[in-house]
């Protein structure tokens, strides 16, 4: 009979198996096995939690809690007298000379008085424990007018779309020059439609600039939360539903060299909730 | 007797006026590209189209010139000049290929062929890249070799140039040697300047001619140390020149193929120099500091030149003393015994 066949063939194997070294052997190798199944596990999973203490933050979503979220106000200040206004010579191009009534100056430095500084980036640079927030489902447009960005500092989430339009009946191209994400640069001709990106890392500051017309540049800061404001034209500020905290927050402008470095400052600040709290700064003049 | 130049092999012996119009019609053509080059760059052009070979998906030679607005002007009009080099560069291999020059003398206008080739593939790389640096310096530094070529073909194929008889150098350092390393020496300055100009670190020490009221700058930063290595550059560099045209003021001052260019040369120096001063003064304004870039391409020429006329015309006492050795001797006349 086969069986019979195959339980004799099986019988010395069988009775290596039950040996009693052979068995003691048996039950260390598996030991070994379990234990360096386990330990390997073990590994997995303390590297799952190494990166995954930042991707399980990253992986949970958090929501911004209007109610009973913190509200950081504040101005920024430029201290010592502001550089000259630059004077922008748009005569290269005859459509954007035409689309300005006045010689168009510079909005790097622009001071208002007492001096506000307008186009700061403020946010939360420092508190959030890798917390991540959902990137909204509006786009942020980046817009070419009159051959000037509009705005000229913003502040994106990581994944939000970028929408850059042309509203000019003039050739553009749209170069970012980033360090962290990926660099673009892409020709805009009139009545081309806009063009979508989405910036995948947080990066402060990102500039991006024309380089038909040498005057045109904005900064995008893309940050993985929503806690970021620009300064309007008084200088002022407002971030709205910040979690209660101990925080740091940064506020950058583009320095007089126009890089993406900038001149930054930051400061401490503890919230608790419902908290409106005052966050001044007050930028050197260069 | 002096021996024949080992560059007639080069030349073939023969000259062809128009041929020689036209490589000089090239070579002229080739300096204008690199100022216009250096207009890019001063105007932080070199990304105004985006796409390459194309012009904003348009054929590059029917784009039309309504759409040159801004810095497009000068991105464009380098593309349609190098496009233009390119042809004669070729038109004039060939033409040397047909012609009854010497076969080493059209090996080089090949070479000036698979460069410029080269070029302008480096050109649209570094379009496509954004502009990384080792890309834009070596599209920088390959212009300079194929601007050389031109030029030395230009000089290669005019009249004066075959069947020359060499003398002996009476001065007693090499000028040959000395014009070469001068040549050398400059083109490690265009290099230096190159890579300080594409890591945009011009102004890494904004004055001059102290370094940041120091003669040392402090090295905080890797733009400070190309920027200063720029400056020392030029020191070396000038000195490499000056002393070449000592030797020459000195010892061939009535040989006119050296003097010329070497009083040419000093001119150039000192316009160099203050150009490269004014550059930073002026934080880079775009006249001073494209003609900065334009007269070191013109210094290394006019020394290249000084170069190949020195060993065209000039033999070396050691070579002359070596070729002597190897001379068959002379046979004794039989009468004597």
């Amino acid at each position: 009979m086969p069986d019979c066949a195959l339980a004799n063939l099986l019988k010395p194997l069988e009775a290596m198996i039950i040996h009693p070294s052979l068995r003691q052997l048996g039950y260390m190798l598996s030991l070994t096995l379990v234990v360096g199944l386990v330990g390997c596990g073990k590994k997995d999973s303390d590297e799952e939690d190494d990166s995954g203490g930042k991707s399980d933050a990253a992986a949970t979503v958090a929501t911004v809690d209007m109610t009973n979220g913190a509200t950081i106000v504040g101005t920024v200040k430029l201290d010592g007298a502001a550089p000259v206004a630059k004077v922008i010579n748009m005569g290269g191009d005859a459509y954007c000379g035409a689309a300005h009534k006045t010689s168009p100056v510079s909005d790097d430095h622009w001071v208002n008085n007492g001096g506000a500084l307008v186009n700061a980036f403020v946010y939360v640079k420092d508190g959030l424990g890798g917390k991540t927030y959902a990137a909204p489902a509006t786009a942020i447009t980046l817009a070419q007018k009159g051959c000037t960005y509009e705005p000229h500092v913003f502040g994106i989430m990581v994944g939000q779309t970028m929408k850059v339009e042309n509203d000019d009946q003039t050739l553009h191209n749209v170069h970012s020059v980033s360090a962290a994400n990926e660099s673009f640069n892409e020709g805009q001709p009139p009545g081309t439609p806009a063009k979508e990106h989405k910036m995948t890392k947080q990066e402060v500051m990102i500039p991006i600039k024309c380089d038909v017309h040498g005057w045109m540049n904005s900064y995008a800061g893309v940050l993985p939360h929503p806690f970021f404001a620009v300064t309007g034209a008084d200088g002022k500020y407002e971030i709205k539903g910040v979690p209660a905290g101990d925080y740091t927050i940064e506020c950058w402008h583009e320095s007089t060299k126009s890089d993406a470095a900038g001149v930054t400052q930051d400061q401490k600040v503890t919230v608790a909730a419902k908290d409106s709290k005052t966050v001044d700064f007050t930028l050197k003049a260069q | 007797m002096d021996s024949q130049s080992r560059f007639d092999l080069l030349n073939g012996g023969v000259h062809s006026k128009w041929l020689h119009r036209f490589a000089l019609l090239t070579a002229v053509t080739t300096f204008f590209l690199i100022f216009v080059g250096g207009l890019v760059k001063s105007h932080e052009a070199g990304l105004s189209v985006p796409d390459w070979p194309t012009t904003y998906g348009e054929f590059m030679l029917t784009f039309p010139y309504s759409k040159w607005v801004g810095n497009i002007f000068y991105e464009h009009s380098h593309r349609l000049l190098a496009t233009l080099v390119g042809a004669f560069i070729t038109v004039e291999a060939i033409w040397l290929q047909l012609s009854k020059y010497g076969k080493k003398l059209k090996i080089l206008g090949w070479i000036a062929f698979v460069g410029v080739c080269i070029q302008g593939y480096l050109g649209g790389l570094t379009v496509k890249y954004l502009l990384p640096t080792s890309i834009s310096t070596g599209h920088s530094m390959l212009a300079q070799g194929v601007f050389c070529l031109t030029v030395t073909i230009a000089l290669f194929t005019s009249k004066a140039w075959p069947n020359v008889e060499r003398t002996l150098q009476t001065s007693s350092i090499d000028i040959r040697k000395l014009s070469a390393w001068t040549v050398g020496a400059i083109a490690f300055q265009i290099m230096l300047g190159a890579l300080m100009r594409h890591e945009n670190a011009g102004l890494a020490i904004a004055t001059f001619p102290l370094a940041n009221g120091r003669i040392i700058p402090e090295f905080t930063s890797s733009g400070i140390v190309l920027n200063f290595a720029h400056r020392v550059g030029a020191l070396i560099a000038s000195g490499f020149v000056l002393a070449t045209v000592a030797v020459i003021l000195r010892d061939y001052r009535y040989d006119r193929k050296l003097s010329r260019p070497a009083i040419f040369a000093v001119v150039v120096l000192l316009l160099q120099i203050a150009l490269g001063a004014i550059t930073i003064l002026s934080e880079k304004a775009v006249t001073p500091t494209t003609l900065h870039v334009s007269g070191g391409t013109l210094l290394l020429c006019t020394m290249l030149v000084i170069s190949l006329q020195a060993y065209h015309h000039y033999e070396s006492k050691a070579a002359k003393q070596e070729e002597s050795l190897h001379r068959e001797p002379a046979v004794i006349p039989s009468t004597i015994s």
